[in-house]
C-alpha cells in the first residue's frame, strides 16, 4: 500500500510547506502531493505545477426558501438554533448560508413545504502536474465553511492521481480542529513541524493530544531550533516523554525566506538549512521503512 | 449468513476498499449460495458522521459479518451493538477473494 | 469599536500585533482583548495572569429510554449522522451532533429532550490595569470552533474597544470574528505565501463589507509585491515591523515588543490612530 505523510503544526507559519517543499524536492522514488491546507493552499507556489482540472466543489446543503410559496409564519426562524434565518424589512424571510448549517429543522416545520436544501458551491478542488509528481489542491471561496470536507475531497482526488506512486506527501492545516483531524485519518505518519517559542510548544501539546488518538507513527522537526535555546530544550523532553523522535533541528537562516521569495524549495540553495533538511529526509525515509518501487 | 465486503467498484472483482464509512460500494454476499449484490455508499463524500450511517446500511440488509481493512471507534460502536461480526482483510485483493479467504477461514477477526 | 487583527496565513504575527497594541493602548483606555484563535490560543502567554473559566455549552439531544418505542425517526432526520437506531437499542455520538433540535420535534414519544454538552470554554482575565483579556478555547477533539468564537464575542460585546485576535485561514471561523467588525488589520509577510494569502483573507473583508488596512510583518525592506497589491486594493498600508532576530527571540519567548523595546510604543500607537481612520471615526 502506498505511504500517505502529512506534515502538520498546531501553530500557523512554523515552516510546513517549506519542509513539505523540501520533501518533494529530495525524497527518493515516485512521489505525489497534496494540499490539505485548503483556506491558504501554498505549497504550489513552490512546486511550479502545471495545472490540469478544476473540480467544483460542493458542501454541505444549505436551506432555500422559495419565496412564492412562503406564507411569511415565521415558524423557521423560530426552529432555527442556529439564528440562520432572518426577516427582511419587506417582510421575506431569507436564510444566511454562512450560518445555516442543513440540519433540515426549518424544511421539517414548513406547513407550505417551502424549504429545501440545496447544494452550495464552496470552492474548487484543483489537479496538476510538477516535475517530482501530482499535486492536488483546493481553492476555497472566502467565507465558506465545510474545509474538512474538502480535505477530504482533495485527499479523495490524491488518492485517485496517485495510482502506481510511492508516497503521497501532504501539506496539513494549522490548527486543531476539522481540517486537521480530517487530514490526519486514514495516512500512515505525520511530521510536526515546530519552533522554539511559547506558542508554538503551547500549540504542539494540543496538536500532539488530539494526533496520539489516531494510530500514527509521529516525528517532529524543530525549526529555526537556534532561535530559543530553552524552549528547543523544553520541545525535546516534551517529545522523550511522549515517545516522539525529534528528527531535525533546521536553523535559523534567512537564506529560507529568500528561497521562498524566489519560489523555489530551499533545498535547491545551499544553505545551513537545506543541509538539515536532506538529514532530515534521510531520517524520515528509515523510519518509514521507505523502499521506492 | 449475509457477508458485506467493502470494494472500490460494484462487481466482486473489483479491487477491496480498506476503509469502511467511505468505502464507494458494499458489496453483499450469502454464504448459502446465490448472487453478488452491490450498493453504492452514498455517505462516501458526506461531510461527517459517515461511519455510523454506513454501519446503518448494512444493519438494515441484513448482514452478519462485514469484512473490511479498516473502521473507525464509531462504526465499530453501532457494529457492535447490533451484533455484527468484523473480519479484517489487510492484503490488497479482489472483493472475491476476500470472501473466499473468509469462508476458508483465513481471516483474522476484530474483537 | 470592533478591531480585528487577521492575516489568512497562519504564523505572519498576528498575535504580535494585537498583543502589543491591546497592552500600549490599556495605558490609556479600557480595552477588551479577544483571543478569537480558539483552536490554537495564544494572546494569554503574553499576558499571564489569574483567569476565571466559563464552560460553552452546546445542546444536545437526551434520550429517555423507558419512552423510546425505536421508530427510528430521529435517526432519518438528523442530517449528521450522529443517532443509529437499533431493534432494541439506540446509539448517539455527542461528538458529531450540532445540536439542532430537529430529532426532538419529530420524536412521537416526547423520549428526546434537549440537555447540554461542553465544547470548549472561556477564560477571562484581567492582566494589567485597563485590559480584559477574554480567550475561548476549543476543547481538544472538537470541531465547532465557530461557535466559541460567537460566545467569547459576545462577552466582549458593548465595551468601548474590543481587540480581537483572529483565527488564520479564509473559512468559517474567520467569518465569524470578522461579521460585523468595525475595521480589520491584516498581518502579512512579503513572501509569496504572505501574498497570495492575504489575498484570499483581503476577500473574506470584502465579502462582509469590512474597512480594511494592511502591517507588513518580517520586512526585509523590499516588500514591493505587497505595497503593489495593496495599492491595487486600496488597503492602505498601516506600518511595517522589520524582519529581526531580537524580535523573533522577544515573541517567541513570550514578552511584549511594547515592555522589551518602549521605543515601539508609539509606533503601536500610530498603529491604532491609523486603524481608526479606516472606521470612518
Amino acid at each position: 500500500m502506498m505511504l500517505q505523510v502529512a506534515v502538520i503544526s498546531g501553530k500557523g507559519g512554523t515552516g510546513k510547506t517549506v519542509v513539505t517543499a523540501a520533501l518533494a524536492d529530495i525524497l527518493p522514488g515516485k512521489l505525489a502531493f497534496a494540499d490539505c491546507d485548503v483556506e491558504a493552499a501554498n505549497l504550489a507556489l513552490l512546486l511550479s505545477p502545471r495545472e490540469k482540472r478544476r473540480i467544483p466543489f460542493f458542501g454541505m446543503k444549505k436551506a432555500v426558501i422559495r419565496e412564492e410559496t412562503c406564507v411569511v409564519c415565521g415558524l423557521c426562524k423560530a426552529a432555527c438554533r442556529f439564528n440562520a434565518i432572518y426577516q427582511e424589512p419587506g417582510g421575506a424571510y431569507r436564510v444566511d448560508p454562512v450560518r445555516c448549517e442543513g440540519c433540515a429543522v426549518c424544511m421539517g416545520v414548513c406547513p407550505e413545504r417551502a424549504i429545501s436544501l440545496l447544494e452550495h458551491q464552496g470552492g474548487e478542488v484543483v489537479t496538476a502536474d510538477s516535475d517530482r509528481g501530482p499535486l492536488v489542491y483546493a481553492e476555497l471561496r472566502p467565507g465558506s465553511g465545510n474545509s474538512g470536507l474538502l480535505v477530504h475531497e482533495v485527499k479523495k482526488e490524491a488518492l485517485k492521481e496517485s495510482e502506481g506512486r510511492d508516497l503521497l506527501l501532504i501539506d496539513g492545516p494549522p490548527g486543531i480542529g476539522c481540517p486537521v483531524i480530517s487530514t490526519m485519518s486514514g495516512i500512515s505518519a505525520i511530521v510536526i513541524v515546530t519552533e522554539p517559542g511559547i506558542a508554538a510548544l503551547h500549540d504542539l501539546r494540543r496538536l500532539v493530544t488530539v494526533s496520539s488518538g489516531f494510530s500514527l507513527l509521529h516525528w517532529v522537526v524543530i525549526n529555526r531550533a537556534d532561535l530559543h535555546h530553552g524552549y528547543t530544550g523544553e520541545i525535546e523532553l516534551f517529545c522523550a516523554e511522549k515517545g516522539i523522535p525529534v528528527i531535525g533541528k533546521i536553523p535559523f537562516d534567512p537564506a529560507v525566506m529568500l528561497a521562498v521569495r524566489d519560489g523555489v524549495p530551499v533545498t535547491r540553495r545551499d544553505c545551513a538549512a537545506s543541509r538539515e533538511l536532506a538529514g532530515i529526509g534521510k531520517r524520515l525515509a528509515e523510519g518509514l521503512s521507505y523502499v521506492p518501487g | 449468513m449475509i457477508v458485506c465486503v467493502t470494494a472500490k467498484g460494484p462487481g466482486p472483482e473489483d479491487l477491496m476498499e480498506e476503509r469502511f464509512g467511505r468505502s464507494p460500494y458494499f458489496l453483499f454476499k450469502n454464504t448459502e449460495g446465490g448472487e453478488w449484490s452491490s450498493i453504492a455508499n452514498k455517505f462516501a463524500d458526506t461531510a461527517g458522521g459517515v461511519g455510523p450511517r454506513a454501519a446503518q446500511v448494512l444493519i438494515d440488509r441484513g448482514t452478519h459479518v462485514l469484512i473490511t481493512g479498516n473502521i473507525g471507534g464509531n462504526a465499530l460502536a453501532v457494529l457492535q451493538a447490533a451484533g455484527i461480526e468484523i473480519y479484517l482483510f489487510k492484503s490488497s485483493g479482489t472483493a472475491a477473494d476476500a470472501f473466499q479467504k473468509f469462508i476458508a477461514g483465513q481471516l483474522k477477526k476484530f474483537s | 469599536m470592533r478591531l480585528v487583527v487577521a492575516s489568512g496565513k497562519g504564523g505572519t504575527g498576528k498575535t504580535l500585533v494585537a498583543a502589543n497594541l491591546a497592552a500600549v493602548l490599556s495605558s490609556e483606555m479600557e480595552v477588551v482583548l479577544v483571543d478569537c484563535d480558539v483552536e490554537e490560543p495564544n494572546a494569554h502567554l503574553f499576558f499571564p495572569s489569574e483567569e476565571k473559566v466559563l464552560p460553552v455549552l452546546i445542546d444536545v439531544p437526551a434520550f429517555e429510554s423507558s419512552r423510546c418505542n425505536h421508530c427510528g425517526n430521529c435517526s432519518d432526520s438528523c442530517q449528521y449522522g450522529a443517532i443509529v437506531v437499533l431493534r432494541e437499542q439506540l446509539l448517539f455520538f455527542p461528538a458529531m451532533c450540532h445540536g439542532c433540535g430537529g430529532c426532538e420535534l419529530v420524536c412521537p414519544q416526547g423520549a428526546i429532550s434537549m440537555a447540554k454538552r461542553p465544547i470548549g470554554h472561556i477564560a477571562f482575565s484581567t492582566p494589567r490595569q485597563g485590559l480584559v483579556l477574554i480567550t475561548g478555547v476549543l476543547h481538544e477533539r472538537e470541531v465547532m470552533s465557530p461557535r466559541v468564537i460567537r460566545e467569547a464575542l459576545n462577552y466582549a460585546s458593548g465595551h468601548a474597544l474590543v481587540i480581537c485576535d483572529a483565527p488564520p485561514g479564509t473559512a468559517c471561523p474567520v467569518v465569524e470574528t470578522l461579521e460585523g467588525a468595525d475595521a480589520c488589520i491584516f498581518v502579512t509577510e512579503p513572501t509569496r505565501f504572505g501574498l497570495h494569502d492575504l489575498t484570499l483573507a483581503a476577500g473574506v473583508a470584502e465579502l462582509l463589507g469590512v474597512p480594511s488596512g494592511v502591517v507588513i510583518n518580517r520586512s526585509m525592506g523590499d516588500d514591493d509585491s505587497i505595497r503593489d497589491f495593496c495599492r491595487a486594493r486600496k488597503l492602505p498600508v498601516l506600518t511595517t515591523i522589520p524582519f529581526d532576530r531580537d524580535i523573533a527571540e522577544t515573541v517567541n519567548s513570550g514578552q511584549l515588543l511594547t515592555d522589551r523595546m518602549p521605543i515601539m510604543r508609539g509606533q503601536f500607537r500610530e498603529l491604532f490612530s491609523r486603524a481608526c481612520v479606516l472606521t470612518g471615526v
